[in-house]
Parts: C-alpha cells; structure tokens; sequence
C-alpha cells in the first residue's frame, strides 16, 4: 500500500509548508526550491503527495535515471507536450529553452519541474545547475524548478555564482514518529496495538545504530514471523509481552550484526530461519579456491605488504642468531602499525624470498610461478605499484583483508598470525 | 471581498520578489550607469556608432534589470528606435559558437535567407547575416548585442563569437552595440589578446553601495503597493491604505529591524531581502491578511539555519560516535588524513572500555555507517584524483573530516537522547 492514499504521519509541517508554496497556481511561482533532508525522510512521497493533490501540472524527473543531460531534457519536455509524435531533438540548454518556451507559452498556470536526487546534477557540465536554477528568468515562463537531495544546498556551490533557492529542510524522524510511521505502513488488517508493541522492541534495539526508515522497515518486515511463530503454535498468548520478547531477542541481535549487509535476498533469510544454519552461510563467502602455490605467494605478499623489511629476518631466517632484545626493539608504536596505516608496497625479490621460505621443498622459479603473480593482479588480490611497463623490478601491495587472508592461510595450515609483526 | 483585493496584492508582491518587475525606485544608485548606457545606445541608434561595453557587477545587483530598463526606454523615446534590433544571448544557454550563430539567425529571423547556403567560415556567416540586415538602401539597421553572462562566452573555443562581434563593431560597416554583463571582475584577463585589442575597453561597475537606512527603504518598497498601480477603486484604497501602513509598521517593528540587520550583514544584494520575504507574503490568506513580524521571524528562522547541524542531528548514534573518534583523530594527527581502520580501532577503545550501550557491532556494520558519512559528505577522500580507487582498499583510504570541532559539540548538545558517555567522550579524547 503507498503512503499517498492515506496521508503523511509526522510530516504535517512540510505538507503545510509546500501547499503554501504551490498555493495561487496563476500567481507568479517561486523560481526554486531546494528541498534536503537525510534519506528516506519522505521528501519525495510528500512532494509529489502534495503536487497530486492539488492537481498541479508537474512532471518529476530522477536525475540518476536520466544519466546523460540531452535525456534529462526530453524527460521533462516530453512530459508537457502534448502531441506524441513530435521528436524533440534536444541536446542543449539553447533547444531545451527553447522547446519549453514553445510549449509553456500558453499556460497561465505555474508549472514544476521536480529535479529528485539533484547532487548527481553537479557531475554533469559546470553550467548546467547554475542555468537550471535559472530557468524562469532564461524562459520567462511561469515556473518553478524543484530540487531534492539528501546533501546540504552549500554543497552545490561552484564557485561562480548560482542562484539560491529557497530552502525547506525535512528533518528526520524522531522515535517516536518512526513507531507512527511503521505502524502507519502496515496494511489495516494487523492488531496495531500488538504491532505497536512489536514496533517499539524493534527500534529499541536497533535506533542507535540505524535510523533509516526503509532499513528499519525491511528488519521489522522480516522478523515480525518469528515474533507471531509463539503464538500461531499456541505457546504463547498475544498479552505475553516477556515470552514474546525472550523467542525475538536472539534474531534481532544476530540481524543487528548483518545490518545494511543484505547478504541473501528476503526469500532465502526467511529459508535459513526456518533451517537455522546460518553458519553454513557465512562460512560460504570469503573462502576463493586458488591454486595452491598461489595462495603462498598471497600469503608472502600480504607478510610482505605488513611487515617492516627488517624484521624479516627474525621471521623467515632460521638460525638468526640471539636478537637483542632492547627496550627500544620491543615497543611497537602504534602509529606505525601497518594493519591501521595500510599496506606497504615491497619490491618483487622480496616477496619470492619469502616465498621461497614458507613454502615446503623446493620450487623452481619457472614462468608458471610468475604467471600466477599477474594473474593474482588481474584478480584484484595485488596491485602493482608504478608504471605497468617497469619489467626490471616491479613493486607491489597485498589489498586483501586481514580476515581473508586467514582464511586462506587456514587452508594450507599456515599460522599467519604468528608471522605478522603487529600481532607478535 | 477582502479577499480577492488580498490575491491582487499578493500577486503584485510575489511578481516582485520572483524578480519579473522590480519597483523602479530600487535602483535610485545606478543613475549614472543608466545615463551612460542610454546615451550609448543612442549614439549607435541615431549616428550608427559602433559601440562595445563591458557591465561588470556583484550577482544580483541589477545589472540585466538596468539593461532591460534602459533598452525599452530607448525604444520607447527614438524615432529611429523602431528599427533597433536586439539579439539577446545568454553564456547558459549558447554553450559553443555554433549554437551562439544559431540562436543568432533565429533571433534576425533570418532563417529563411540563409536556407541551405554553406558556408567557410564563422566569419563569413556572420557576415552574411548583417548583409542581408541592410535592406533596398545602403542604410543598415542597429543591432544590439546582450550578452548575459558574457565571462562564460569567453570560454568558447578560440572565442570566435567574441572576436567576430568585437571585429565588426570596430570596423563600423553596420552599427553595432555589444554590451556583455557578467560578475567576474578578472574577465578582461580571460580575453584573448586579439580580441582584447578589438574592444573599445569601456567598463562599467556597478555594486550595491545601500546602507542600512536603504536597506530597510528597499523592504518597504519590495512590499509596500502604490495606489496608481491599480485602477483607482474605492476599496481597492481602502485596502491599500491599510496594507502600506502595516508595511510602515512593520519596518519600524524592534524584532524586524534586526532580522534585516542581519540579513543586510550577510549580504546587501537584494537577493537574499527576497528569499527572507518570499514566505510571509506566500502565507497570507483571508485567515491571515497581514504580515506579521512573528512571519518574518519564523523564514528568517529558517533562512539561517544551520544545514550542517540539520544534518548531523539525523546521524545514528553509531555514526556520531565515528564522527567523534575522527574528530579525535584529526586533533591528534594535527589535521592529516586518517582512514577507517585508525576510526575502527578508536571507536573500539571507546565502546569496550566505557560504553555499555554501544555493544560490538561487526566491522561491516561500522564500515556502512562509514560510508553513509561519505555520502552525506561529513568527510571525503583527500586526493580528488581518484586514480588510487583501484590501488588500494577503500578502508585505508586516506580521509579527513568536514565538520569543525565546535560545530560538532553543539550538536551534540543538541542531538535527543546522547548517551552521556558518549557525550563525556566527545569533551575528551581520554578513554
């Protein structure tokens, strides 16, 4: 069900605001208003909620989907004109202008032009936000151009001058409007004072780490089954609030660990929950089948990328003598650490001596074992450093995870923790 | 009744504050810029002289409503005027010469003559344009070039148009007016140096020089509705009379006078004295026939907020508490990038240490609500290059933070329901 049938639960203020703003349609409109709020506040529901119901001429265009300027262009002069067949070639600011003159000229109405998801307007050419807050001066006709955005209005100066709009904030939901707003959702066949209830738990646990409605919505969505499951098996009644709590507890707190992640599609979470073999799951990702050399010349490029080049030797040399061990030589700085700072390039001779170290007996260094470096760069599990066509001695950095790199590593029976300078 | 005579001002009103039609009395201090304008002009209108000019100004200081004015006043006055064509362009729209010639035929309308005609050069167009102005005599009509935005058509690649313009005004074959308008002060240094020398090098700079006192004369003639503007209605008086004077008032009201203190400080243009009205007036209603300071107060309200504050009160908990290590960071590092794996390591001190709230999300929980702060812009990458997109991981990633440390404490002064320790921690960086 959409929210346009049935009004706007907390968003009373901005559907006031905006029907003030859209009031007179034969007046002179507003040249351009800005509309900014953080994602899923309702900016666009309530815009084109008030837009329809005031009947006003008005077409909405998302900029994202109109990725290039000329079909952004048409999107809008399509939508006003009213015979089909004419084909607008247009793909200018001048024929654009034109074209909307043209057709606008006879209107006395004031018309909106809604520009949804307008910071992706400041990729395109550098004088197309500035003319388009423009437009009713460039076409002198009576219109008001609209943009919606999740990014401040200060973000989208350039530098010269571009005209400002006037600026209407939708601020986000508090708690207790998220409840309204959930409950608002549901379809009117549902005990709302339960769901209410079921509502509120929900958000208890995740409100400090998510305030986004359609997240929030989606969690709340799939995980009100298991919340019924007690009571449609007869265990538990609808006013055992604690019982009801003490079955959801676990799901959320495991959901609240896979938050945003959407690792496998509503149907297949629905599947797992009823099978509880999530672990299966988990276990299934980071895991890549390389070949088995590969993975100890992955393993020496990530010792290589995150170790210091001295310490080498205490790693891989066996009989290195007694270190000194001096107070200087045992403190790690922090700051230094390379699993914070990142990766550090190394050059090729020495993460073959590395290899040449770890690996059990011996392995002749044949075009085999060099191929398998490339393809670990095509890959995306190295980069190579500098220019490609630097044959003599190449230099490269490990960009893997930490966590997949154990993994592999476990898979060779290579402790890798034990040879990370960080860690020892 | 009321009511309708209430739509009629309104309409008057909000025609001003989207710009359409100003009251003349606003631009009282460009007297001496519209005389010189106009007796260029006529000099081009009466003794074909060839004419360039350059207005150079502050946005939104009346610079195109001067042209505009002085324009149909010439056309209204000269005999000769009624043959005076004007080819209005603008830098937003004619993006490259090619479209500039193209507007340029249409606006002679002079379509028709150039038909399928192929041509060389630029020039030679040009050119034949003007040639085909000059009818049966050898006499040729004036031409005047506007060209808004003029700083933009000297990016056009070898500034053909330009040079072109510049070229025939100065050979004064055809009388020629070109007058440019634009903001940028530098723009003679953005001119090729053929087309500099072709220009005559007239200027003339225009800025707001109101004062206060002015300021506060241009509120009242932005709202304020003379009564010959309308047909001399009894009522339509009465209603007038009524309306001015609660203009009068509000002008002198303690609380409106520092609004447009305020706003004046910011900026004197009468852009933003427009944006500051726009929503009282669009308030009115039979219900709500006057504006009241209280209206004014509340768009001033909401002129002057503060958009990054707006932003960081919807952030998550989670998301605050990252903004606080980084800022953290930042303090510590003396301002050099961090990345998310430094912010990670912070955010864990904290919460394993002193919060019992903020149990342990994963790290990819944490690393979303990084890259929603990326999103939202509080923090971006510090090369704008991008080439090491590919190069290195997006967690290490060298960023720095956008929002300032006293912007961040007073939001967090002001965020519902901050959990104290994570407020405590914001104060401090000890853990």
């Amino acid at each position: 069900m959409s929210v346009e049938e049935v009004g706007l639960p907390a968003r009373q203020k901005q559907v006031q605001q905006l029907t003030t703003l859209f009031h007179h349609p034969s007046h002179s409109a507003v040249p351009s208003i800005f509309i900014y709020g953080h994602s899923s506040t309702g900016k666009s529901v309530t815009l084109s909620h008030v837009l329809k119901t005031r009947k006003l001429t008005h077409v909405i265009v998302n900029c994202v989907e109109c990725y290039t300027t000329s079909l952004l262009f048409l999107e809008v002069l399509r939508s006003f004109s009213s015979n089909e067949e004419s084909i607008w070639k247009c793909d200018n600011m001048n024929d654009f202008v034109r074209n909307l003159r043209k057709i606008l000229s006879k209107s006395e109405e004031a018309v909106y032009i809604v520009f949804d998801k307008a910071e992706s307007l400041r990729d395109r050419n550098v004088n197309i936000l500035p003319a388009i807050m423009n437009l009713q001066e460039l076409t002198s006709c009576n219109l008001c151009v609209i943009l919606v955005s999740e990014l401040p209005w200060e973000k989208f100066y350039n530098g010269i001058g571009i005209r400002d709009p006037f600026i209407i904030f939708f601020p986000d939901y508090t708690k207790e409007e998220l409840v309204e707003v959930l409950c608002h959702l549901q379809s009117p066949d549902t005990d709302l004072d339960f769901y209410r209830h079921y509502v509120t738990m929900v958000l208890a646990v995740f409100f400090l780490a998510c305030r986004d409605l359609r997240e929030l919505r989606h969690l709340a969505e799939m995980n009100f089954s298991i919340y019924k499951e007690p009571i449609e098996k007869g265990v538990a009644t609808v006013n055992d609030k604690h019982k009801l709590w003490k079955n959801l507890e676990p799901h959320l707190r495991s959901a609240l660990q896979k938050l945003y992640m959407r690792e496998v599609s509503s149907d297949e979470w629905e599947k797992l929950q009823s099978k509880s073999s999530e672990t299966a799951l988990v276990k299934r990702q980071n895991i890549v089948e390389l070949p088995f050399y590969s993975k100890f010349i992955l393993i020496s490029a990530y010792l290589a990328s995150y170790n210091p080049a001295k310490t080498d030797r205490r790693f891989f040399v066996k009989n290195a003598g007694k270190m000194k061990r001096t107070a200087h030589s045992m403190k790690k700085d922090e700051k230094k650490s390379a699993h914070l700072r990142g990766p550090h390039a190394f050059p090729l001779d020495r993460m073959m001596a590395i290899f040449y170290s770890i690996v059990d007996g011996r392995v002749p260094p044949t075009a085999n074992i060099f191929a398998q470096i490339s393809s670990l760069v095509s890959l995306r599990f190295l980069s190579q450093i500098g220019h490609e066509d630097q044959i003599d001695s190449p230099r490269y950095k490990c960009i893997v995870s930490l966590e997949f790199i154990t993994n592999i590593a476990k898979t060779v029976n290579f402790e890798i923790i034990r040879y990370l300078f960080d860690f020892v | 009744m009321t009511g309708t005579l209430l739509v009629q001002a309104q309409d008057i009103v909000k025609r001003r504050l989207c710009g359409n039609s100003l009251p003349v009395q606003l631009f009282s201090n460009l007297q001496s810029a519209e005389t010189d304008i106009y007796n260029l002009l006529k000099r081009t209108v009466e003794y074909a002289e060839s004419n360039s000019l350059l207005i150079i100004g502050p946005k939104s200081c009346g610079k195109s409503t001067l042209i505009k004015k002085v324009v149909s006043r010439v056309k209204k006055n000269e005999n000769a005027a009624k043959n005076l064509l004007v080819v209005n362009l603008n830098g937003y729209m004619q993006t490259d010469d090619r479209i500039a010639l193209d507007e340029i035929t249409r606006q002679l309308q002079l379509e028709n003559t150039i038909g399928d005609k192929v041509f060389g050069s630029f020039a030679e167009t040009l050119s034949f344009l003007l040639q085909a102005l000059r009818t049966g005599s050898n006499e040729s009509q004036p031409i005047l070039f506007l060209l808004e935005e003029f700083d933009l058509f000297a990016q056009h690649k070898n500034q053909t148009l330009l040079y072109n313009l510049f070229d025939i005004a100065q050979a004064g074959l055809t009388p020629l007016a070109v007058i440019g308008v634009t903001c940028r002060i530098d723009v003679m240094e953005l001119l090729e140096k053929r087309v500099k020398s072709r220009f005559s090098h007239r200027q003339i700079f225009i800025c707001n020089t109101w004062t206060f006192k002015e300021y506060v004369g241009a509120f009242k003639d932005c709202l304020q509705i003379k009564v010959e503007e309308k047909k001399k209605k009894a009522k339509w008086k009465i209603f007038l009379a009524k309306w001015n004077k609660n203009i009068d008032m509000l002008s002198e009201d303690l609380t409106v006078l520092e609004i447009l203190e305020k706003q004046f400080l910011i900026s004197q243009g009468l852009s933003g004295l427009q944006k500051l009205l726009m929503y009282p007036v669009w308030l009115l209603s039979n219900q709500h026939p006057l504006i009241t300071p209280a209206d004014i107060e509340e768009s001033a309200k909401s002129l002057f907020a503060d958009s990054k504050a707006n932003i960081l009160h919807g952030v998550s908990v989670l998301e605050l508490c990252l903004i606080i290590s980084m800022n953290h960071l930042m303090i510590i590092h003396d301002n050099q990038p961090f990345n998310f794996h430094m912010v990670y390591n912070e955010f864990l001190k904290f919460s394993q240490k002193k919060s019992h709230i903020l149990h342990n999300y994963s790290k990819a929980v944490v690393l979303k609500a990084f890259e929603h702060l990326i999103e939202l812009e509080l923090l971006k990458t510090r090369d704008h290059s991008g080439i090491g997109i590919s190069k290195i991981q997006k967690e290490y990633q060298p960023m720095v933070l956008l929002v300032e440390n006293s912007q961040l404490l007073e939001a967090i002064g002001k965020y519902p329901g901050c959990p104290t320790d994570v407020k405590q921690w914001a104060q401090s960086s000890i853990v």
